[in-house]
């Protein structure tokens, strides 16, 4: 059970990488699809057994990131009408290399912090952390918005990840509550996206810029 | 320590069948490969054994050799076949032990794959001619980022084994202990896969069948070659790919199956699976552009070293 | 008589929105918002009359009213209520047309502030946090320019960003109560089960200090304090005004109001001077932000929105020194927001009139628009703390908390940086009221409901000043008392 778990976490840290690295808007939005899911059936595993709580839990992780998320992503994408390549603030092989340190020290140190509580799994905290770093990675490095959308679920999936740690504490309703929200903002990122398309003619933060003191 | 055990005829008869499996089996991998992505292709495609034909075929012919060229251009594919005829010595073909082995021979493994590489680019820059060296400095370039992620990824075998030894790895990594250890083990070999497919010059990273000299890596470095040069290259290729691949292979076999004829017919087994497998790779993916094929190599070591650390302090 | 329903708070509002949402007639809309913000108003009213017992928690212990959430609840609904009728009359002059959704929006915002204010678990809390962030996102880029935009994606990346690492503070507080044989302590994120298990000193504190750290970032983010606030000057300028008003009163003092609920828990666990340091060091960087920002400003509603920064300094500083310093940072959260409500919905008044929100441009508001001018001047007066304004009582308050402790530094400091404050601000105030009068462009710009709710305001935050009556003198003690006062 440990090792499908541990492979399981791995396997949400390689598609943040593999956000990084590609250069496809569709394609990382598949692996956030792919992260979704995994991280539908952590709760399950780590549970033990299937029940309400879990149960509930995987079944909303499912639809809201695995389906409405992406389809909004795309109907988004589409509607912008922009270009599908993402253009990288820090290269790509740059972001790629400094993920992977970032993950190995996050891996190589979380291992230390003293979790109280049995967790899961001990890889755990390090790749919730090693996730949430690729997220911050993703929002800063890139330039176009959707990107940064992007960026923001990477980030909020390595909570999500923390927050297996907590399963107990948390009831369901607030857990859902979580996931409605940040449902919610992808939706409204959408529609400001939406505007700025229409009014910028692109979808590029780095060139709004003209606010300042 | 090494695989010559209690008796001669013993070693003697081990020594052969590990000879024969790396002198004959190359050839058949190449030409299941090429009739994997014949089949794919809705072709019948050459016969299985064209490779042997082919081989053959080139041996008899005459050789051409350019005046711009010294001995450096004709000592290159009989440097780079020897190379890795050696290599294939100290690697581990199946469950049986190799004929040599010993606690890091894996760096000469390493090495040995290296001096081929090295020699074949001299021949290459020694053409005087400006493709073979555009294709040279690719495969400098692309080879010295794979190295990392082939060290570091034996390195997980390795620590998985409890020895660092090829033969130990052969020994000691099988399908059972991927269930024990995680993801570590899934990374490692993951990564070599890549490794062997940039080493080889597959896609991914090279297309072996393009025509187009720009956009050639491996290809071009043997463009001026002829007659029996090109074949013992061809040869020589083939045999890479059997030799790299092993380390692909050997960790997925079922365990030691007792008779050393049957580890070998497994591996043989698992050649002609490597060679479907590229061969489906090779017919359903497209060449990687040239400026990301760093990037395919850079993660590949980026996962060869998560699995290291995962191994390192998770011990899973 | 027992104290109203607390659940009452948040549906009102909630079913307000829906209705909005449902009715055609903008009129319709608007009425309807006044009526219920007056509704919510009249509710918390109820909560301080005499004779009215505190209302008993509800839900199972998740929704309860202590002092604290009392003293922001009020603050907001006073808030929203002012903006709502002067909404009435905003929306008719603003060009281009108000939305759809922007009077359910600010019902939502409402709801939103009330759950707030009487949620009880960390969890919800957070929740509603996101809810006002959105929300807000929706109504800001009203008027649809190039600015607007940039502005809403900043605001709504950084707000989002910050707010999930709230979450992950959150979090790492769960994991704080989390004992070694893997059961939780305490029971899920109950703000009153984690102060019962951190007196009893069953909190892992390198836990608790990691997770107020990152509260504070987060939360830190969504009040503004520096360097996390560069999203509220081109927030606040690009929004509606009424929204402006709203995000800089009532939802900063919510998105406080959740920063001390952990801090409430770290003091209970006895690591009160960890956070309390974090808190001045930030608090005096605020100040100094604000001060550094507000001199030469020459956009109207950026000024009010680093004086807003400056001033959550104070407050921070006053709730990280503890003490006497707390009871005026309480007054201080009070007494701020009221002064703001003024300043905003009095300078929406002057832009509207004079359709630019540039200072040099605001000139001589005094002669063509009187009462405006007056509330300009009185609001900048208030704020900066001249007496009788409830602003002078609580800096004076935090100041002495401030020798009291010996920290005579950072009362030297404070000092030093409100002179500063003064000096940008009155010269900026003097510019816009006096000088050459400036151009008006609206008829009727100083229609009674555009000017009557700050008047109103205005009153208020000058009647604080003079006397604290003991309903909200109890309060504002209880409030400080929870946070180590």
């Amino acid at each position: 059970m440990e090792g499908a778990i541990d492979t399981l976490l791995i396997l949400v840290v390689l598609s943040g990488l593999y956000m990084l690295a590609t250069s496809d808007l569709v394609a990382a939005i598949r692996a956030t699809a792919l992260q979704g899911l995994v991280l539908a059936l952590l709760p399950l595993l780590v549970r033990g057994h299937v029940d309400l709580h879990g149960a509930a839990l995987g079944a909303g992780t499912l639809a809201l990131k695995v389906f409405a998320i992406p389809t909004l992503l795309r109907a988004a994408l589409r509607r912008a009408g922009v270009n599908r390549e993402v253009e990288p603030l820090l290269g790509f092989g740059a972001s790629l290399s400094l993920a992977g340190v970032l993950v190995v020290l996050s891996i190589a140190l979380g291992q230390r912090l003293a979790v109280p509580g049995a967790p899961p799994s001990s890889l755990l905290v390090p790749c919730a952390f090693a996730t949430v770093l690729i997220g911050l990675l993703i929002l800063v490095g890139r330039t176009k918005a959707l990107t940064q959308v992007l960026g923001y679920l990477v980030l909020e999936n390595g909570i999500f990840l923390f927050g297996l740690a907590v399963l107990r504490a948390m009831p369901l309703i607030v857990e859902l509550g979580v996931l409605l929200d940040i449902l919610v903002a992808v939706f409204v990122m959408g529609i400001v996206m939406h505007k700025i398309r229409r009014t910028f003619d692109h979808i590029d933060t780095h060139a709004m810029t003209e606010l300042r003191d | 320590m090494t695989a010559m055990g209690a008796s001669t005829a013993e070693a003697a008869r081990s020594l052969g069948l590990h000879l024969t499996l790396l002198l004959l089996a190359p050839s058949l991998v190449q030409g299941v490969i090429v009739k994997t992505k014949a089949f794919v292709a809705g072709r019948r495609g050459p016969p299985l054994l064209q490779p042997y034909f082919d081989v053959w075929k080139l041996l008899r012919k005459g050789a051409v050799y350019s005046r711009t060229t010294t001995v450096v251009f004709r000592i290159g594919p009989i440097g780079a076949l020897a190379a890795t005829i050696v290599a294939g010595l100290v690697v581990p073909l199946g469950r049986n032990a190799p004929p040599f082995a010993f606690p890091g021979d894996l760096v000469l493994f390493a090495y040995l794959l290296g001096l081929g590489r090295f020699v074949t680019l001299l021949a290459a820059l020694d053409t005087g001619s400006s493709f073979e060296g555009m294709g040279a400095s690719r495969e400098a370039t692309f080879s010295t980022l794979a190295e990392p992620a082939l060290f570091l990824a034996v390195a997980v075998l390795a620590l998985a084994a409890g020895n660092p030894s090829l033969a130990a790895i052969a020994e000691a990594v099988t399908p059972a202990s991927f269930a024990t250890s995680g993801p570590s083990l899934l990374l490692a070999v993951f990564a070599l896969l890549v490794v062997a497919l940039a080493e080889n010059s597959r896609v991914p990273v090279d297309d072996p069948a393009t025509h187009l000299e720009l956009t050639m890596i491996h290809e071009v470095m043997v463009l001026d070659h002829s007659g029996p040069d090109l074949a013992l290259i061809l040869y020589g290729a083939a045999m890479k790919l059997l030799v790299v691949g092993s380390l692909v292979v050997t960790p997925l076999l079922p365990g030691d199956l007792g008779s050393p004829w049957a580890n070998a017919g497994a591996f043989l087994g698992g050649a002609i699976a490597l060679g479907v497998a590229i061969g489906l790779v090779e017919s359903t993916m497209a060449r990687l552009r040239l400026v990301r094929v760093p990037l395919l190599l850079a993660g590949a070591i980026v996962l060869a070293a998560i699995g290291l650390v995962v191994r390192l302090t998770a011990g899973g | 008589m027992p104290g109203p329903w607390l659940p009452l708070f948040t549906l009102v509002p909630l079913g307000g929105a829906v209705v909005a949402l449902a009715l055609r007639s903008k009129t319709g809309r608007a009425g309807l918002l006044v009526a219920t913000a007056l509704v919510h108003l009249g509710l918390v009213a109820s909560l301080f009359a005499p004779g009215v017992a505190p209302p008993r928690p509800a839900l199972g212990g998740h929704l309860a009213l202590d002092p604290l959430g009392l003293l922001v609840l009020s603050v907001a609904s006073l808030v929203f209520a002012a903006t709502a009728i002067y909404n009435v009359r905003y929306r008719r002059l603003t060009p281009p047309r108000l939305s759809r959704v922007y009077m359910p929006a600010n019902l939502v915002l409402l709801a939103a502030m009330s759950v707030l204010c009487t949620a009880r678990h960390l969890g919800v809390l957070w929740v509603a946090s996101g809810a006002t962030t959105l929300a807000t996102a929706l109504v800001v880029p009203l008027h649809r320019g190039r600015h607007a935009l940039e502005a809403t994606w900043k605001f709504i990346m950084l707000c989002s960003v910050g707010v999930a690492f709230a979450l992950l503070g959150i979090f790492f507080v769960g994991i704080a109560a989390t004992d070694p044989a893997g059961t939780s302590a305490a029971s899920g994120l109950l703000l009153d089960d984690l102060l019962a298990t951190a007196r009893a000193g069953r909190l892992s504190a390198p836990w608790l200090r990691t997770a107020f750290v990152f509260l504070l970032v987060g939360y830190g983010t969504k009040v503004g304090l520096a360097p996390l606030h560069s999203w509220k000057p081109d927030t606040y300028a690009e929004a509606p005004t009424p929204i402006s008003a709203l995000l800089a009163t009532g939802l900063t003092a919510c998105a406080f109001l959740n920063l001390l609920r952990g801090y409430q828990v770290l003091v209970a666990a006895g690591e009160g001077a960890f956070g309390g340091q974090l808190l001045v060091v930030l608090g005096l960087f605020s100040i100094a932000v604000g001060a550094a920002f507000v001199v030469g400003q020459g956009d109207l509603k950026r000024l009010l929105a680093y004086s807003g920064v400056e001033h959550m300094g104070i407050v921070a500083l006053g709730v990280g020194l503890g003490g006497t310093a707390a009871y005026g940072a309480m007054l201080h959260l009070v007494g701020h927001s009221i002064a703001k409500g003024v300043l905003f919905l009095a300078a929406g008044n002057a832009i509207l009139a004079c359709g630019t929100r540039a200072v040099g441009d605001l000139s001589g508001l005094m002669r063509r628009l009187p009462a405006t001018g007056v509330l300009l001047l009185a609001g900048f007066l208030a704020t900066l703390g001249f007496p009788p304004s409830a602003i002078f009582l609580s800096e004076l308050t935090i100041l002495r908390g401030a020798i009291e402790a010996g920290l005579h530094g950072i009362a030297g400091a404070f000092v030093g940086l409100l002179s500063i404050v003064f000096v940008a601000v009155a010269a900026a105030a003097v510019r816009i009221v006096q000088g050459r009068s400036a151009k008006v462009e609206a008829a009727d710009p100083e229609s009674s409901l555009l000017t009557l709710p700050a008047f109103a305001l205005l009153a208020l935050v000058v009647a604080l000043g003079v006397h604290i009556p003991a309903a909200l003198h109890r309060a504002l003690a209880g409030a400080a008392a929870l946070v180590g006062g």
